[in-house]
């Protein structure tokens, strides 16, 4: 934890905010304050907040709360019978199980290959590393939705239809974790390793004794990332699914979606949206320094 | 494209599978071939670290070259194809799937829908995210808070936010129609006139991402240099002259990353697109009519794979002006 800040890679705004003392305070200052500084401010949270809050309110709704000419801000309860619902009319328990493992395997697996990878780019000869460089790069900027078609038919034909190493499978090169961690290594003191090199001790050991320690905030950056990214994938599971027990959540909610989609139905279908939204909500109320970092990786090199 | 990387890692002579090279024998592969540039023998030190390489990278330079670069060439393939998706056979029938998109309706159509949505997006989340993030860059408390505030709905899923504001937008039990209601006015059809349809799209698709760009303008901000913004107070300039004199243009390297990397997500706009117009009645982008073609009532894969080509070129000519302009900076610093 000693080496580098995620901002070493990412952006600085974080860290870049030095706390200036407010300005003392007379009346015409404090209104300029309120206006110019917090007015704005929470404008803007409040713009973000409410609909999502609308949202968890309108999931403990029954649909006579909800079809209805005069709005009812709040439930008459916190009553969880539309996560019963959703729950029994499509296999929404199936869904989060099915995104779990999506996304902790995708997840793990694309890390270690990231941290593989860029390890091996930075720290080990090779010929021709600036060329695969390259290649990863130029992958980095080549959507997955213009390979929609020739993977599915890949995959199908590999029988990979309604499983879950067929949505897992094509996603797992991955190009951002490895050039975000190369650009990480690339700032490591060589120092650090020579000790290693004279114990004598080979790449394996050097990299998960000596690198992947003084990395940990970078190597988090790259697995939030990768987790937000994995949960929130859509459209490769809609097309590589189309029976509810290999369905991720996402999926699931179009499927829910399709049998609710009357005005009934609403507050059943936000139950959920929560499922599918509170849990990275969640992470990322937690752990959004990183995730941050990573997700506007980029910018100040611009 | 996977063929030189393909190439380049398997080795000569023996086959150099995942193993960690512990026990290797010494067969020397035809040292004087491949000299490389800081050791001129074959060493084996350096003999150790290729297998090492291949050990480490191999496995995800193969997934890449399978899954991202394969696919590339292959839709290049399909896409000369009349083929309907599931049926074994197809017939090769050049450029016609090209000639057919471009001399239907569906083009004007598609490649309008894709310049608008893109258009108004990328216009609409750059212009607000800079005035959000000039209120972010106040020095009044909680700019911290509404930083992640604002950025939360980017990283969350385009199927959940879509949900959540189609039912905002339901124009019978909605929270927009009750506002309309109160105002003595009728609920537009969002869902029903393609029209308005795309403007919803649009309006939801710019909510969530407005974030991501007052994030990068706010990092942008607070980099400005402090002499220069100073000097200009001193001068007495006053905020709005200060802010399209100096900071604007001094921002203009933060705007250009911007505009390219919005416009490339914009381009590949799916979630909500998908979520929100499930028949794609007037929000018919190219990903969305390749996906519909492809996947959609039609089954027209070959189609399909000739709009991903178009859509593919676009990107691309995208990124290489990104790549060529990215060296000389747009300001003089």
């Amino acid at each position: 934890m000693s080496a580098p800040s995620p901002a070493a890679v990412g952006t600085s705004s974080q860290e870049a905010a030095p706390q200036e003392r407010p300005r003392p305070l007379s009346r015409a200052n404090l209104l300029q304050t309120l206006v110019t500084g917090y007015f704005p401010l929470i404008i803007a949270t409040l713009v973000v907040f409410l609909p999502l809050l609308w949202m968890l309110l309108s999931s403990f709704k029954q649909p006579g709360e909800i079809v209805t000419i005069d709005l009812r801000v709040l439930p008459e309860s916190l009553n969880l019978e539309n996560y019963a619902i959703a729950m029994t009319t499509v296999p929404f328990a199936q869904f989060f199980a099915n995104s779990l493992i999506v996304t902790v395997v995708g997840s793990t697996i694309k890390v270690i290959l990231a941290i593989l990878t860029a390890y091996a780019l930075v720290f080990v000869r090779f010929p021709f590393k600036n060329v695969i460089f390259v290649l990863i790069l130029v992958a980095l900027m080549v959507p997955a939705q213009v390979s929609i078609l020739p993977n599915y038919i890949l995959i199908a034909g590999m029988g990979g239809k309604n499983t879950l190493w067929g949505i897992i499978l094509p996603g797992l090169g991955t190009a951002f974790g490895t050039f975000l961690l190369r650009q990480h290594f690339l700032t490591l003191p060589p120092s650090i390793l020579e000790a290693a090199e004279i114990d004598g001790a080979g790449h394996w050991r050097r990299l998960w004794q000596i690198i992947v320690p003084v990395s940990v905030p970078s190597i988090a950056t790259v697995a939030l990332v990768t987790v937000v990214s994995e949960w929130n994938d859509y459209i490769w599971p809609l097309i590589i699914t189309d029976r509810p027990e290999t369905m991720t959540l996402p999926v699931g909610l179009t499927l829910l979606q399709n049998s609710e989609g009357n005005g009934a139905g609403w507050g059943i279908l936000m139950a959920g949206a929560v499922l599918v939204i509170v849990p990275i909500l969640l992470v990322f109320a937690a752990l959004q320094r990183y995730i941050v970092a990573g997700l506007t990786q980029g910018s100040v090199t611009g | 494209m996977t063929a030189p990387l393909i190439h380049n890692s398997s080795a000569p002579a023996d086959r150099p599978a995942t193993k960690p090279p512990a026990t290797t024998p010494a067969p020397a592969p035809a040292p004087a071939t491949k000299p490389t540039p800081e050791r001129p023998r074959w060493s084996g030190r350096s003999r150790k670290d290729f297998l090492v390489f291949l050990a480490m990278a191999l496995p995800n330079l193969v997934l890449i070259g399978t899954f991202t670069y394969w696919p590339l060439i292959n839709n290049i393939y399909y896409s000369t194809l009349d083929w309907t998706l599931g049926s074994a056979s197809a017939t090769v029938v050049g450029l016609q799937n090209y000639v057919t998109f471009f001399t239907s309706e569906d083009a004007a159509k598609v490649l309008g829908t894709t310049g608008i949505f893109t258009l108004i997006t990328v216009g609409g989340s750059m212009v607000l995210g800079l005035l959000v993030a000039l209120a972010l860059n106040s020095k009044v408390r909680g700019t911290t808070f509404a930083r992640s505030a604002v950025f939360a709905p980017y990283v969350l899923s385009g199927v959940g936010v879509g949900l959540v504001w189609l039912f905002i937008f339901d124009p019978g039990y909605g929270v927009l129609a009750w506002i309309l209601r109160g105002l003595g006015q009728q609920s537009p059809q969002w869902i029903n006139d393609p029209q308005l349809s795309l403007v919803m799209v649009i309006i939801v698709y710019v909510w969530k991402n407005l974030g991501y760009c007052a994030v990068v303008y706010l990092a942008g901000l607070q980099s400005l240099p402090r002499d220069v913004m100073e000097a200009a107070a001193l001068d007495g300039a006053n905020g709005v002259r200060r802010f399209f004199h100096i900071s604007l243009p001094l921002l203009s390297p933060t705007t250009f990353f911007l505009l390219i990397t919005t416009m490339l997500s914009s381009l590949q706009a799916f979630d909500l697109i998908r979520i929100m117009t499930p028949l794609g009645n007037g929000t018919s982008t190219l990903i969305y009519e390749a996906y519909l073609q492809a996947f959609g009532a039609y089954n027209r894969a070959g189609y399909s794979a000739a709009i991903s080509v178009i859509l593919f070129a676009v990107l691309l000519v995208i990124t290489v002006l990104q790549l060529r302009f990215v060296e000389r900076k747009v300001h003089y610093s």
